[in-house]
């Protein structure tokens, strides 16, 4: 499946992959697998973008192209246009000096204080002993913990060593900060503080971000784009709330079915049958948004089609700043009934879902 | 007991400690780049050199798996070339020193294999160069773990060193065989063995401490 690079010009992307595949050689018992197969995709500068993927989707290795840290079997890396697969050694490093990242393990030097967590970057960059403690401070005040400066990393909770963390890939000023499941290990609330603060960075630093993740929350939370990655290849591209409110992929379905409030109550869900008898009702999901999410739909639905609607589950929630609704209805399934419906549907611009059919 | 027998047991201990000193000191600063070498020289590791790292791994099992009775007396006429003599305390530092390095070399290995591999990568993605990830991120994180090694390689050498009365090496261990021993003199046997207790407690105990100091993994706030 080919997919067309997104509508940023290579001038303004952060990273661009060209055609990238990864192979990895089989040793000893493990089998030779190709982890990532003709991958294209763009990084608008700027950006926050999220690579969605279930865990052995190839991720990972595809983060790890950015700074070298794997190297593609075919293709091209661009870094603000420069090719890093024609790099050295030193030209690696100098570009990892500029791109900054952050990682599901915090991977936080446990002998070292916050302090010297955040400085090493710099010190591996040779930057001397009061440029460094300059540049520290600001940052400990920026992901707000100064206080801690002088701690060590086992006296911190997961969401404070990931602050740590990313004051750690800020040291060096980074235009490009890669994120590989910075949240995954955090809970739910803490997840939304650190997303917060990659928000923030983002907007007041002007830092592109790139992440991957296979939590949709995450996704939803931060990302202005998004490329759903499955077995190696991307199968889904786009802006995040398009993405979002017409998925195309069954993969994408999948891992959206994860959000809250678009899993349908268990015993409803147990009494699903994939075809209609007479009497049945269908169960439909409505997903609406911009100005529909405004309107009194339901009660027009009643209206239009002159029968019972029944409520099944429901969310309204927001997507890259834009708000969104889902809603999972149930009504007479008989034709006069629901193609009065699927003409509403069709007139007021919703899409819609068939689920399946419930006594 | 008697004033000379107190001194003779004084000079040994002395004895004992000058040959654990020397030889751990020179089989540390030797067995410490190896065992870094051997940790970081596999196939895709910073320095890899496979077949390097397999000859040295080789050689230190080979000299781990001599026992060090066999050891002292095989490295003979590499000792006398050394020393000059292959009797006395002298001439036992050189096979305890020999029988230190891969000692050393291997509990070197092991500690920095310790080290979590996302630290390495955290360092390669933050630009270091190899010997800044050894220096600044191996050693350091290895730190609790290589003090633990230097310990267990000094009580060993207390050991080893006791061994080597066995063929003229001075120290504790010759003094307890000379006089505990050959002249069946009890008392000089326990208060030797009291003095090994002692050392290796010692020993031990400062290492641990040190260790804990060390070890910022497990304080809590």
């Amino acid at each position: 499946m080919t997919i067309s690079l997104s509508e940023f010009s290579r001038d303004d992307a952060s990273v661009v992959f060209d055609g990238v595949s990864k192979r990895f050689a089989g040793s000893g018992e493990s089998a030779a697998f190709t982890a990532l197969n003709n991958v294209s995709l763009t990084v608008g500068r700027g950006s926050i973008t999220g690579i969605i993927g279930r865990s052995g989707a190839g991720k990972s290795t595809l983060i790890r192209l950015v700074n070298g840290l794997e190297k593609p079997s075919s293709g091209k890396v661009l870094v603000d246009g420069v090719d890093i697969g024609a790099l050295d050694e030193g030209g690696l490093r100098n570009l990892r000096r500029s791109v900054g990242m952050i990682f599901q393990h915090f991977n936080l030097l446990s002998s070292r204080t916050v302090f010297g967590n955040v400085a090493l970057p710099l010190e591996i960059a040779g930057v001397d002993r009061r440029a460094i403690e300059a540049r520290v401070r600001p940052l400990l005040d920026l992901v707000g913990l100064a206080d801690k400066h002088g701690r060590y990393p086992a006296e911190l909770s997961g969401g404070q060593k990931q602050r740590i963390g990313i004051a750690r890939a800020l040291a060096t000023e980074p235009k490009l900060l890669l994120s590989d499941e910075a949240t995954s290990a955090l809970d739910p609330e803490t997840t939304q503080s650190i997303l917060e603060l990659m928000k923030r960075i983002n907007a007041d630093l002007g830092l592109t971000v790139l992440l991957i993740t296979h939590e949709m929350e995450v996704v939803k939370a931060v990302t202005s784009d998004v490329a759903v990655i499955d077995k190696g290849e991307i199968v889904e591209l786009g802006h995040t709330f398009d993405v979002f409110t017409h998925p195309k992929h069954e993969t994408t379905r999948a891992l959206l079915s994860g959000l809250p409030g678009s899993k349908l109550p268990e015993a409803v869900a147990r009494g699903l049958k994939p075809a209609a008898a007479p009497g049945d009702r269908v169960v439909v999901r409505l997903t609406f948004f911009g100005a529909a999410a405004e309107r009194p739909l339901i009660s027009q639905l009643i209206q239009s089609i002159g029968a019972e609607v029944n409520i099944i589950a429901g969310t309204i929630d927001e997507i890259g700043g834009k708000p969104y609704g889902s809603l999972v209805v149930a009504y007479g399934a008989d034709p006069d009934t629901s193609g009065k419906a699927d003409r509403f549907f069709a007139e007021n611009g919703l899409v819609t879902e068939v689920l399946g059919y419930v006594a | 007991m008697s004033p000379d027998l107190l001194l003779l047991i004084g000079k040994a201990t002395l004895d004992t400690l000058r040959m654990v000193a020397i030889a751990g000191f020179i089989g540390a600063l030797i067995g410490l780049p190896i065992g870094i070498f051997l940790a970081t020289s596999g196939k895709g590791e910073l320095f890899p050199a496979p077949n390097v790292n397999r000859i040295v791994g080789l050689i230190v099992n080979a000299t781990r798996s001599t026992p060090f009775i066999i050891l002292v007396v095989a490295i003979i006429p590499f000792t006398r070339l050394v020393t000059g003599t292959s009797i006395g305390t002298k001439a036992a530092i050189v096979p305890l020193t020999i029988a230190t390095i891969p000692f050393v070399a291997r509990l070197v290995e092991a500690a920095i294999r310790d080290v979590d591999k996302g630290l390495i990568e955290a360092a390669r993605a933050m630009g270091a160069t190899p010997v800044q990830i050894v220096f600044k991120v191996l050693l350091a994180e290895a730190r609790p773990a290589l003090t633990l090694a230097l310990t267990m390689t000094i009580v060993s050498l207390i050991g080893y060193s006791a061994m080597v009365g066995a063929v003229g090496g001075g120290g504790l261990g010759d003094l307890g065989i000379r006089y505990g021993y050959q002249r069946f003199m009890p008392d000089v046997m326990l208060i030797v063995v009291v003095v090994l207790i002692v050392l290796v407690q010692l020993v031990q105990s400062a290492g641990d401490r040190l260790a804990r100091r060390f070890d910022k993994r497990s304080r809590k706030t």
